[in-house]
């Protein structure tokens, strides 16, 4: 039986239209007209427990909303969706005691508190017993190399030890599922491939479900992949949702399509750096 | 581990992470003290001129001043979380993180901060209960005290309850709303003197759409062991303060709608 089960999953935002100039700003105090962005739109899938997949697309095709959804702090507007039997969104206690979730942008940790104090506070908050407690928070702590950092307070970390400690944060009450939204964002290489080695191990050997929501293809060592893509790569417009239950070929042809927007990109930079320097040059002779 | 021990986990981190700018924590102590202190002696040179304020005494006035500023004190202390939520949870995106642990959002937001420098206006406040208690010459049996108690009680309910409503609006405004700040401290100011000697509608204003008099005013009359001037019965004096709980009740109901419309739309 899938662990995770999405059936024509779909969120509509209603965005209030902002009219111009300052007639405009008065009358938005009286009446608003509403504009109906799409941002998922018909997402079906089932995972099984210990898969490892990727969400991926470009920015605003959805892939935070589908997490938030799966996390269930955000409501669909319409689609079902079962993880392990909760509904997320209207069991949220129970279904977030067993799930663990890093945001990329924003830390679970307490900003002026050293790291330790926030695992402890955790412990309690998530009601974890001090003999399952030590050795779980020991091991994370020694497979993400944490040690030196405990003791430091939150805001005095880099962005990379930041990022592991919060990792470990979301893992202390052992949770069955992993969600990450853009866990690699803003990090250098090595703390990249760190983390990616660590994510792999976590769902190899403990057999953690793990969804990774993320620009980076790379990120994913994954045998999923579900592709999330805006219809014409402009955000006001409706989104068509590709899924991919995805065989090695789909894998790969998503990855080219990657890996050939970049090369038009850096081809676009060359061009447009040798057309400067050629007018430097001209100015300059 | 129940609510009330994650509660008090939460108030030592808070109390911790303040702790690590002590010279800051006891000269913010200090000038609430002294600034909110002013005030009061303020009063006291006004009453050396003219005696009495529409009949009541400057020990009288005091018993109200002193309790209703300690009420807002402690209810200042702990409930930061909300004071702050529009700028702080809501615009940021922050207020994601909490329903994402298995804990009631009320509790997280209470546990973000424990405010230590609110003691100054605790202290202030108890200051000025302890002179009113001294000139006055009341006898404090059990029922006094017990309803002096669940006066402070019911008042950190009730100013509790304000503070979760103006974080309810910011549910749907983004922005804390200013106009919550009139009816928190201009609440306190209010109910500083004795609530009769305003004019009907403001009296009206501040028992029947906030149970603000029922925190403060009424209660105190009860104790002072005076006939209530505005005709009360003296049995819903003694009942008054229950209604700052109700008033609390009712506003985490509203939380309540605040975060499913929140669950609906993200933003």
């Amino acid at each position: 039986m899938p662990q995770i089960n999405v059936q024509d999953l779909s969120k509509t935002y209603r965005v209030a239209e902002r009219r111009r100039g300052l007639v405009g700003l008065w009358r938005g105090l009286f009446y608003r007209t509403h504009r109906e962005i799409e941002a998922l739109k018909g997402v079906s899938f089932s995972l099984d427990r210990g898969e490892l997949v990727g969400i991926i697309g470009p920015n605003g095709a959805g892939k935070s909303t589908l997490i938030k959804i799966l996390c269930g702090i955000l409501m669909p507007s319409s689609g079902a969706c079962e993880i392990d039997g909760r509904v997320p969104w209207t069991d949220r206690i129970r279904h977030v005691a067993r799930i663990g979730v890093v945001f990329g942008q924003r830390s679970q940790l307490w900003w002026d508190l050293p790291v330790i104090d926030s695992f402890n506070l955790l412990r309690d908050i998530y009601r974890v017993p001090e003999v399952r407690f030590r050795p779980t928070a020991e091991n994370l702590i020694s497979l993400l190399r944490i040690e030196q950092l405990l003791h430091q307070p939150v805001r005095q970390l880099s962005l990379g030890q930041r990022m592991r400690c919060d990792i470990a944060a979301a893992m202390l009450h052992s949770p069955s599922i992993l969600f990450l939204d853009e866990p690699t964002i803003g990090l250098d290489a090595n703390s990249k491939l760190a983390l990616r080695d660590f994510i792999k191990n976590l769902n190899r050997d403990n057999g953690v479900t793990v969804i990774l929501a993320t620009h980076d293809v790379q990120d994913i060592g994954a045998q999923l992949l579900l592709l999330l893509q805006p219809l014409a790569g402009l955000v006001d417009i409706p989104y068509r949702i590709y899924f991919a239950h995805l065989s090695a070929g789909a894998a790969i042809a998503g990855i080219a399509l990657q890996i050939s927007w970049t090369v038009l990109f850096i081809v676009l930079g060359r061009l447009l750096l040798m057309h400067t320097m050629r007018r430097i040059q001209i100015q300059g002779g | 581990m129940g609510a009330l021990g994650l509660y008090a986990r939460y108030a030592r981190a808070s109390i911790k992470g303040q702790m690590q700018y002590p010279a800051s924590f006891v000269f913010l102590t200090l000038g609430q003290f002294l600034s909110t202190i002013v005030e009061f002696i303020g009063i006291a040179a006004l009453f050396s001129r003219f005696q009495n304020l529409g009949g009541w005494t400057l020990a009288q006035v005091a018993l109200f001043y002193g309790t209703v500023n300690i009420s807002f004190a402690l209810a200042d202390m702990i409930a930061r979380g909300f004071d702050v939520f529009g700028p702080l949870f809501v615009k940021t995106g922050e207020f994601d993180r909490l329903p994402l642990r298995p804990r009631a959002t009320v509790l997280q937001l209470l546990g973000h901060e424990v405010r230590l420098m609110r003691l100054g206006r605790f202290l202030q406040g108890a200051l000025v209960l302890a002179i009113a208690v001294t000139l006055l010459d009341l006898s404090w049996g059990l029922p006094e005290i017990t309803l002096l108690l669940c006066t402070i009680g019911g008042g950190v309910a009730f100013f509790l309850g304000l503070v979760v409503l103006q974080a309810t609006l910011a549910f749907w405004t983004v922005e804390s709303l200013e106009v919550a700040n009139t009816l928190t401290y201009g609440g306190v100011t209010a109910a500083q003197y004795p609530i009769e000697i305003y004019s009907n509608w403001f009296r009206q204003f501040f028992t029947f759409v906030v149970p603000l008099s029922c925190v403060a005013y009424f209660p105190i009359v009860a104790i002072l062991g005076i006939d209530d001037p505005l005709g009360w019965p003296r049995w819903f004096l003694y009942l008054s303060p229950l209604f700052g709980f109700l008033f609390l009740g009712i506003s985490l109901l509203t939380w309540r709608l605040g975060k499913r419309h929140y669950a609906s739309t993200g933003s």
